[in-house]
């Protein structure tokens, strides 16, 4: 197995820059992430670690040897495609077989190696089944066969869930995951899908017009995200953004907003001017007569939680509180929101104002 | 707006029964979801209600009127597919104003102007009303496609999947922009999807399909709190429901074959142990995968625990739900 390690990677196409000088690693047996909106550069950025493209500039390291100029065919590595590419005219066995008998393995051996496969898949039942027949999920596990049975150094995966309906996209993250485990090959996965990115990731790179927004474990990303274009494209309903003019001091821990004092972590810059106050809708608590208040406009059921649409001094504001707490559309509350969890952003850059909650974060993202 | 009701609609398709004897009232101005997966049949129930297939048997009436005989138009409904179709060579102004001008209608050119600025500003596209429809982005098109349809005032809305081929950002914020519009308008939906999410926040009423046959039809609140059966229970909720062996705890009543438990019907710290698998972490939920006597079982657990696998935690039910051997839940007053 192997740690993939990126340095400042750039790829052009003409006149336009794809991915502008990415750097992070991928360590050991990780289910790494690379996510972000369609146009963000991250299918380029798996199709330069696979060799399918070849970088501008930069350097791509598996398993300590630079691969970056490398042919695909030389880097031992599997690609899995959202479009399960597989022979129609063979069946489930032959399908899975294909790369080892193209590499010259005795037939014994890879009779062996696709039986383990589809134990692992649980195919073992349709081995023998033309695959023009199968459902949708059973493609793209001897899919996923025909890309472990060669035990590469490490499998790339664009989207390959994208194509399948919702209730089934869950079950296959989860077995996907699962998989993950027993196996302990280091995965880059690629996906628009914030919530699959948080569900299976390790780790993950959120990316936006080629640029690295951040890097980190799923749970920093989504407490502590480094800009505002993270902020919001993580968490669903994304996190609140209230919008004001205003002064933030080192070692403060309030601002002021529409002449109501905030918290906030400990401030560990100073910073002037137009300021983003980003709460997450599940930090956000109703009280009876808090002085920061919010109109309902809409209520929203989800089970066990509730989301809650309101119209605020600041504009619109969504909260997820519990479902048994009553929330009349056309009622006005008091709104509290957890002061510890709360990030600033300074609104021309979208960059993160330092404090103490993310300051171990974006010193080293 | 109009009521519609269906009664023992089915249909088939060669060998395959689409939709069995399906019966069920879509009242004036309510929000009816028909969810299920793929090939339950919730297309093909548009699409017989839209006139686009016949049924083999069953009718249907609109706003008190049996419409068997009636074509497409005739019925007045407005259809939204998955699929935006819009006329690439018109701009968005003509496209939303296209159905306004059918020889039908005969709508005079002013109101036409006022419609279509009005429901424009409603999906936020008033900006793009002079840009060709192909130059706009995949979200934006979906919009115009349901503009298309909100321009009209029709019997009814059939919509679907209008949403799922767009990101989840823009996904979250038309699912509120369309019920505020539904509900503004008193207007009458009737919207199919697979998205548990959709159907739990959108709908006054939800449908459950099972291979063609309708198995519960209620609020929300009533679906997820009430399941009539496994199935049912196994639609909705975020982790899903947890099914297990009755007899794996104390208490269940006679005949009951399955006990099921969401995450807020289990208690941890009291009970029995479960040892810790792995620690999901999805940002607003936390979720703990758990072994219990051998099964699995996942529930929610705080953002910032100190759990870690092979941690063992104590765990007990609370107000679960119990199913028979056939799946159907045994009535809480039962028990």
């Amino acid at each position: 197995m192997a740690e993939i390690t990126i340095r400042n990677l750039r790829k052009e196409f003409g006149s336009f820059t794809a991915v502008q000088g990415s750097t992070f690693t991928i360590a050991d047996g990780e289910f790494f992430m690379l996510l972000g909106p369609s146009g963000c550069g991250k299918t380029t950025t798996l199709r330069m670690i696979a060799g399918l493209e070849l970088p501008t500039s930069g350097e791509i390291w598996i398993d300590g040897e630079e691969v970056g100029r490398k042919p695909a065919s030389q880097r031992d590595i599997a690609f899995v495609f959202q479009m399960f590419a597989l022979y129609p005219h063979m069946n489930v066995r032959r399908n899975i077989s294909y790369p080892l008998v193209s590499e010259g393995m005795p037939r014994a051996r890879v009779r062996e190696k696709v039986d383990e496969v589809a134990r692992i898949l649980g195919l073992e039942h349709l081995l023998d089944r033309p695959v023009s027949g199968l459902s949708g999920g059973d493609r793209q596990r001897v899919a996923l066969g025909r890309a472990i049975v060669r035990n590469p150094k490490c499998f790339l995966m664009d989207e390959p869930l994208g194509a399948l309906d919702a209730e089934f996209r869950e079950r296959m993250a989860e077995e996907l995951r699962a998989l993950h485990d027993r196996m302990g090959a280091t995965t880059v996965y690629v996906t628009h899908d914030q919530l699959e990115a948080m569900q299976m990731g390790d780790k993950i790179v959120v990316m936006n017009h080629g640029v690295v927004e951040q890097f980190g474990t799923p749970q920093d990303i989504y407490d502590k995200p480094a800009t505002l274009f993270v902020a919001e494209f993580i968490g669903s309903p994304p996190m609140n953004f209230l919008r004001f003019g205003g002064h933030v001091a080192h070692g403060a821990t309030s601002v002021m907003l529409q002449h109501h004092t905030l918290a906030i972590p400990a401030a560990r810059e100073t910073f002037h001017g137009d300021l983003v106050y980003g709460v997450r809708p599940e930090h956000v608590r109703f009280i009876d007569d808090g002085p920061y208040r919010g109109e309902i406009v809409a209520t929203e059921y989800l089970g066990t939680t509730q989301i809650v649409t309101l119209e605020t001094a600041n504009g619109a504001l969504k909260a997820r509180i519990p479902a048994d707490r009553l929330a009349r559309v056309g009622e006005t509350v008091g709104l509290d929101f957890n002061g510890a969890t709360v990030s600033l952003f300074d609104a021309r850059t979208g960059r993160a104002i330092r404090s103490d909650l993310n300051e171990g974060i974006l010193s080293h993202g | 707006m109009a009521e519609v009701v269906l009664r023992n609609l089915a249909k088939s398709f060669g060998t395959t029964q689409a939709v069995r004897d399906v019966s069920f009232t879509v009242p004036d101005g309510a929000f009816v979801v028909l969810l299920g997966p793929t090939g339950a049949g919730k297309t093909t129930l548009l699409r017989l209600i839209a006139g686009l297939e016949r049924p083999d048997c069953g009718e249907i009436m609109i706003a008190g009127r049996p419409v068997a005989s009636d074509t497409p138009a005739e019925r007045n409904v407005a259809m939204v597919f998955q699929q935006y179709s819009l006329y690439p060579h018109m701009s968005v102004r003509d496209n939303l104003a296209f159905p306004l001008r059918s020889p039908m209608l005969r709508t005079p050119e002013p109101e036409i102007a006022l419609k279509v600025r009005a429901v424009a500003e409603t999906l936020k596209i008033a900006h793009k009303l002079d840009n060709k429809a192909t130059a706009l982005s995949g979200g934006e098109m979906q919009r115009v496609s349901i503009g298309r349809a909100l321009v009209r005032a029709p019997s009814i809305y059939l919509m679907d999947e209008p949403l799922s081929s767009l990101d989840a950002k823009l996904r979250t914020d038309l699912r509120v922009e369309l019920k505020r519009i539904q509900t503004s308008l008193g207007a009458t939906f009737l919207y199919v999807t697979h998205d548990q999410i959709e159907a739990m926040t959108m709908a006054t009423h939800v449908g459950v399909l099972d291979e063609g046959r309708l198995v519960q039809f209620g609020t929300p609140r009533e679906i997820y709190e009430t399941p009539a059966s496994l199935y049912v229970a196994g639609r909705l909720g975020l982790p899903r429901m947890n099914m297990l062996p009755a007899a794996l705890f104390a208490g269940a009543p006679p005949g009951a074959q399955t006990i099921g438990l969401r995450p807020e019907n289990i208690v941890q710290g009291t009970g029995r142990p479960a040892r810790v698998v792995r620690i999901e972490h999805l940002g607003d939920q936390t979720r703990l995968h758990l072994v219990f006597d051998g099964h699995e079982i996942v529930t929610l657990t705080d953002p910032h625990t100190g759990l870690e696998p092979g941690d063992l935690v104590p765990i007990e039910p609370m107000n679960p739900l119990y199913f028979d051997a056939d799946g159907a839940r045994i009535a809480r007053g039962d028990y």
